[in-house]
């Protein structure tokens, strides 16, 4: 078992013959990932990368049968393309882009949510589930299989976590990257409950940083679910001033309730094991699977 | 983008709202133009001279002063341009002003008393939709208001799909008390703000105070307004409205060239790829008994010409004692980067403070082997910890 992503998800890559789409698909196809086809407006009938192209992301649902996208489309086309993806019935959403401007992720967020699909991101590294499906940026090497599951918002970070797990004898189920924008589609909470219900995870790493309640509400949601999944957690930012975006657009702590420190204090009050040194994760997270 | 009052009630204007009226001015030769000018056009007696800086609280730090006549209107400007304002909201040595707001006395007697409120436009990131947060408690911290009276704060949250509804700008006059012509319109002022906020592509709006003068007009007194610099490119206009003066120096230099840097306090330099990473590098270095001297996200490619303008960056201030880079190359190579480092202090001749170098991922061990071959003095790491001892070691 896995989450989101596995041997089965029929992906394609909208924003696929354009220079990051053509490099990390190839990544992609290049870990076995099963990459189905690619969407690029006005270059449909064509082959990339030995795959087809296709005009629209309909075509791509109709002639694959595609159930997962990953998105490198250009920040102002981007919330276009979650759309159309959204409408053409694609389950897996995952936006890689960074720098979409927060009025359209209002309005595609907003278009997704009364739809049956998932949206990842954006801003995010993607979604990793080892051995089976790299739909993402991240070094694929990094992850190897295991049972622990890992959520962030960050994306080296993400990879500085799986390296530790990894390194302490471990391995990872799904790693997801949720992204660090103001406005994202999965949140904490959701990437959390789905690694906690999948039976192959046996704990989960979450990894915050300051801005926002996300990880405060995953932090309650866990208390509340009663679930004896250890979840081991850090957030990036304790020395981060107030007022100041730091790198990640959401990453802003506008008030009292959404600094590190405010965040540490209710996750561990909700029974999770945070970690004050982003050194520590691995070594936690061994510590707590005995 | 942060934009100064003047520039923010430009825009609000532009899409309908009414604003308290005024000019710039950078000298107080032209602040007196300026209000002789204001004079003729909106009959105001009296004229209200604000610093413009990028900062609130100015009133407190003696940056907003009311005039009485052309005189005191050349004395004050003459004052508050190019003194250093210091606000509650500013560092301890202040914001240089460069201009002020020369704008039209608002408060003047009439057949009602004036009151003030608060009034702001945001994005609530838990539900990712817009919505005006407003309160009675106008002219005040609205922190403040939150702490002590937070029955007086109100909010009316956006449909994206529909924009503002009547009922919701009824309900905002309502809530704040008004009848009559001031109840309609500020029915038509929350309205126009809102509109100006999505039509601006704004990330904030903050209106304090909103004032309901003697004659019952609702206006725009301050502005406050952030435009999102993603949706700059279809605001071709605003670009020119940025104002590098309002910002610090390094971190200017440091856009120019693509690098993420926030300027802080602190004795240790970092350079990371990734802002998560990056925030956790500072962490970790207040751990090993230092303060970070930066934020610096040098993203996905460093190589040597972006190392070396990333050192130069972090050189620039004298605080720095030590510089830790932490890369954990993924699809950068830690070889190629580990290279751009040495190259990098190759070509800088010599690099004035201890530099230790942790990469992690593709290719880590070459690029230890690399960086302790060099023969120059940077100390390598491929653990997180390792390089957080190292840190701890330099500084003692």
């Amino acid at each position: 078992m896995s989450v989101l992503v596995n041997k089965d998800s029929k992906i394609i890559v909208q924003g696929f013959t354009g220079s990051e789409g053509t490099f990390h698909a190839g990544q992609m196809i290049e870990y076995g990932t099963n990459v189905v086809g690619g969407v690029t407006p006005g270059k449909g009938g064509q082959t990339h990368l030995d795959k087809p192209v296709f005009n629209t992301v309909k075509e791509a649902v109709d002639a694959v049968a595609a159930d997962t996208s990953i998105i490198f489309v250009p920040p102002a086309f981007a919330a276009d393309a979650i759309m159309e993806a959204a409408d053409a019935g694609i389950k897996v959403i995952i936006t890689i882009t960074e720098g979409i401007p927060v009025a359209d992720m209002i309005k595609a967020s907003d278009y997704v949510k009364d739809r049956d699909c998932r949206l990842v991101g954006p801003n995010c590294p993607g979604v990793i589930t080892p051995d089976e499906a790299k739909v993402g940026i991240m070094p694929g090497f990094v992850f190897k299989k295991g049972k622990v599951g890992i959520v962030s918002k960050s994306g080296t970070l993400t990879y500085e976590a799986a390296d530790q797990v990894v390194k302490q004898g471990l391995g990872i189920t799904t790693a997801i990257g949720i992204g660090g924008d103001p406005i994202i589609g999965t949140t904490t909470k959701e990437a959390v409950e789905l690694l906690i219900n999948d039976p192959e995870t046996e704990a989960v790493v979450m990894i915050g940083e300051i801005g926002g309640q996300l990880e405060a509400d995953a932090a309650n949601w866990y208390k509340s679910s009663g679930s004896s999944k250890p979840i081991v957690g850090f957030i990036a930012g304790e020395t981060a001033p107030a007022g100041r975006t730091m790198g990640h657009a959401g990453a802003i702590v506008g008030g009292s309730d959404d600094t590190a420190q405010a965040k540490k204090k209710i996750m561990r009050a909700c029974g999770i094991h945070v970690v004050d040194s982003p050194a520590e994760i691995g070594k936690k997270v061994a510590e707590v699977l005995g | 983008m942060n934009l100064h009052e003047y520039q923010g009630k430009d825009i609000l204007s532009s899409f309908g709202v009414r604003i308290q009226r005024g000019i710039v001015a950078q000298t107080a030769d032209e602040a007196v133009a300026a209000a002789k000018k204001l004079t003729e056009e909106t009959g105001t007696g009296w004229h209200v001279i604000k610093a413009q800086v990028h900062a609130g609280g100015r009133g407190k730090g003696g940056g907003v002063k009311l005039a009485k006549n052309l005189e005191e209107v050349q004395s004050i400007a003459d004052q508050i341009i190019g003194m250093n304002l210091i606000t509650p909201q500013t560092s301890a040595e202040g914001k240089k002003v460069h201009q002020v707001l020369v704008a039209e006395d608002v408060y003047y007697p009439g057949p009602s008393e004036t009151s003030e409120f608060y009034m702001s436009v945001l994005l609530n990131r838990a539900t990712g939709r817009n919505m005006i947060m407003y309160s009675t408690e106008g002219g005040m911290d609205i922190e403040t208001v939150a702490e002590e009276t937070p029955h007086l704060i109100f909010t009316e949250e956006i449909d994206p799909a529909v924009g503002i509804m009547p009922f919701q700008a009824r309900r905002v006059a309502f809530n704040l008390g008004l009848s009559g012509a001031a109840f309609k319109d500020m029915t038509k002022f929350v309205t126009a703000l809102y509109t100006a906020y999505v039509k601006s592509d704004s990330s904030l709006f903050e209106i304090n105070p909103v004032l309901k003068t003697s004659d019952d007009k609702i206006m725009a007194v301050d502005a406050k307004v952030t435009i999102d610099d993603n949706a700059l490119y279809r605001h071709k206009d605003y670009v020119a409205l940025r104002d590098i003066r309002e910002e610090n120096p390094i971190e200017v230099e440091a856009k120019e060239v693509g690098l993420n840097y926030v300027d802080l306090d602190g004795n240790v330099g970092c350079m990371v790829n990734g802002a998560g990473l990056a925030m956790a590098t500072m962490d970790l270095i207040k751990q090993a008994g230092g303060e970070p001297a930066n934020f610096l996200d040098v993203g996905g490619t460093a190589d040597a010409a972006r190392v070396e303008t990333a050192f130069k960056i972090i050189l620039k201030d004298p605080n720095v004692k030590a510089i830790l880079i932490n890369i954990f190359g993924g699809i950068v190579r830690c070889d190629r980067v580990a290279q751009g480092v040495i190259d990098a202090y190759k070509n800088m001749g010599s690099v004035p403070v201890p530099i230790i170098v942790r990469l992690q991922g593709t290719n880590a061990d070459i690029a230890k082997d690399l960086i302790d071959n060099s023969g120059l003095d940077v100390l390598s790491a491929t653990e997180f910890q390792e390089a957080a001892d190292k840190v701890h070691e330099v500084l003692a």
